[in-house]
């Protein structure tokens, strides 16, 4: 197997240009002077990412409410998603490598349960079961709740049920690699259990907090099929953009695409550099 | 140093937030559609306990038979996965090296950072009548007219095997690294054909790659909801629209739930059996991706 053949060495040409066929497509007509996203090129504009609409009868992406609005949704889902997933998945992390108790086993491995969900299961479930306990406290207090109605609060409770599991594992695995010797070295030399947790453990572990919280981010950012069943009248972006390919959009969607790839591109390559310091 | 019950009021904290996780995230919604699946309507507003939601399942041909539909398809989908990216994983992790295999990696993660509607919009961009492959075909005269490659089952197992290369290529190159280059050498100085020695020697030892990349790569198309309803139009029944259609357009939530209880089951029977078959563990399966 050491000098491939000529047909393999074609055949990962051919795989390469498939893997990046549809993306090249996406980026290339946002730049499409035409209303429609698709051949023949007209010209090159950026009327599609900063028109005011004037000139193909449709605003470009950052003059246009809908898109802002939804882009403006995504973030106040993400960032809480985010913020929750590292903050709980530290202490998750920290239970799972710490702490020792009956039924350890049975936690860790409930704890990789919602990876295993179908997203649109998990969406329904948490629907179902939020709508119970809203009918069951307007019942007894006379008051809705509109929290736990379909919405964006609910959106981050869903998304929080899968990316908590997968913050967990990335802090978890860094916490497995920490050495306690200098914890208990700091321990001996007269520091409390605060100073311990903020000059040694926590600078040790930030390169995961980082990585934790940049992966839930774009997790949260692109989700679909959890965040379907959830959405109430405020549609995070994937929603807005489901809707729009339904019914044919205009090559708005491209530069909203485009900006979500830099925006995606540049988060992933922090999260790699900062893996990178992890070794 | 501390006391016991300074200590166990400190695990108890601890571990506080992954019971409330749990218990209000996964475990009991998931007991509600369970209980929401048995409840029948018999009057207005009224539920009682009942059977009705699978029986309805399995006398309505068209859910059973989207159900199936979608079984079926994922498997071939999953099987069209392994085949197409074992060649990329194979000179990933056998013939690439260095800078290159770093670099070939890293472009099969690119796409995969970026949203599931993205890449959906991009092949719908290139499928339809008004797409890049049509006005190309027609430009280079071997169409005359403009040709729908959108809207078929095949658009919808092109947009599911893209969807889940990437699941499929990590766990088979990590696999496949393992494997010795002497075992290899062995292989074929005792004579063995290119073939024999991959089916004999890279494949057995791929297993547990393989066995992972599937499981992935079926749970994601099987629950997947975009790629089908997006490519597939009218004709892209798939199962987890019929459970969004009871949902919220239908409203009927205890049918829908039966729905959502029967993917489950699909789902998590074709996860324990791929894991049985093969005596691996969830964990260090998802520990392979």
């Amino acid at each position: 197997m050491k000098r491939p053949s000529l047909v393999w060495k074609l055949y990962i040409a051919a795989f390469y240009l498939f893997l990046f066929a549809p993306l090249l497509v996406v980026a290339i007509f946002a730049f499409n002077a035409s209303p429609f996203p698709s051949p023949p090129w007209r010209g090159f504009t950026l009327e599609w990412f900063t028109g005011s609409g004037a000139v193909f009868g449709k605003p470009g992406v950052l003059a246009d409410p809908i898109w802002l609005s939804s882009i403006g949704n995504s973030f106040r889902v993400a960032i809480p998603v985010a913020l929750l997933a590292v903050l709980l998945g530290t202490v998750n992390a920290w239970v799972l490598e710490r702490a020792e108790f009956r039924g350890k086993t049975l936690l860790a491995m409930m704890m990789l349960w919602p990876l295993v969900i179908p997203g649109v299961v998990l969406g329904i479930s948490i629907l179902a079961f939020f709508s119970r306990v809203a009918n069951g406290l307007e019942d007894f207090f006379q008051t809705d709740l509109d929290l736990l109605r379909p919405g964006l609060p609910l959106v981050i409770l869903g998304q929080l049920s899968f990316i908590l599991t997968i913050a967990t594992l990335i802090i978890a695995a860094r916490l497995r690699k920490f050495d306690r010797s200098l914890e208990e070295a700091a321990f001996d030399l007269g520091a409390s259990r605060a100073r311990v947790l903020r000059t040694i453990t926590m600078p040790f572990l930030s390169p995961a907090l980082i990585g934790a919280g940049l992966v839930s981010l774009l997790m949260s950012f692109e989700n679909f099929n959890t965040t379907l069943m959830l959405v109430g009248s405020e549609p995070p972006l994937p929603i807005t953009m489901y809707g729009q390919m339904r019914e044919g959009a205009t090559p708005a969607i491209n530069a909203v695409s485009l900006l979500l790839m830099l925006g995606v591109g540049g988060i992933a390559s922090i999260f790699a550099l900062t893996s990178k310091a992890e070794r | 140093m501390m006391t016991k019950q300074a200590s166990r009021l400190t695990l108890f904290l601890l571990l506080a937030p992954a019971i409330l996780w749990l218990g209000l995230l996964i475990v009991l919604p998931h007991v509600e559609i369970l209980v929401l699946s048995f409840s029948e309507r018999v009057a207005p507003r009224v539920y009682a306990f009942g059977f009705g939601n699978y029986l309805e399942f399995f006398t309505e041909p068209l859910y059973w038979r989207t159900f199936a539909r979608t079984a079926f398809m994922s498997i071939l989908v999953t099987a069209l996965t392994l085949v197409l990216a074992f060649p990329i994983a194979l000179y990933i992790a056998r013939v690439a090296r260095g800078r290159v295999k770093a670099m070939l990696l890293l472009l099969c993660l690119l796409p995969f950072w970026v949203s599931e509607l993205v890449r959906t919009l991009g092949w719908m961009m290139l499928l339809r009548e008004t797409g890049v492959i049509s006005y190309a075909l027609r430009a280079v005269g071997l169409a005359d007219k403009p040709v729908e490659l959108l809207y078929n089952d095949g658009a919808v197992i092109l947009g599911l095997v893209y969807g889940g290369l990437l699941f499929m290529i990590v766990p088979l190159a990590n696999a496949l690294e393992s494997l010795e280059p002497a075992v290899v050498e062995a292989g074929f100085d005792l004579g063995g054909s290119r073939w024999t020695v991959l089916r004999r020697i890279v494949i057995p030892h791929a297993m547990p790659g393989i066995v992972a990349g599937s499981i992935i790569v079926f749970m994601l198309t099987v629950g997947n909801f975009a790629t089908p309803v997006l490519l597939g139009g009218k004709n892209g029944l798939w199962f987890t629209e019929q459970i969004y259609a009871q949902f919220i357009t239908r409203f009927n939530w205890p049918q829908g739930a039966a729905f959502g209880m029967l993917l489950l089951l699909l789902s998590s029977a074709i996860v324990w059996l791929g894991l049985r078959l093969t005596g691996q563990s969830l964990g260090s399966t998802l520990k392979q991706a």
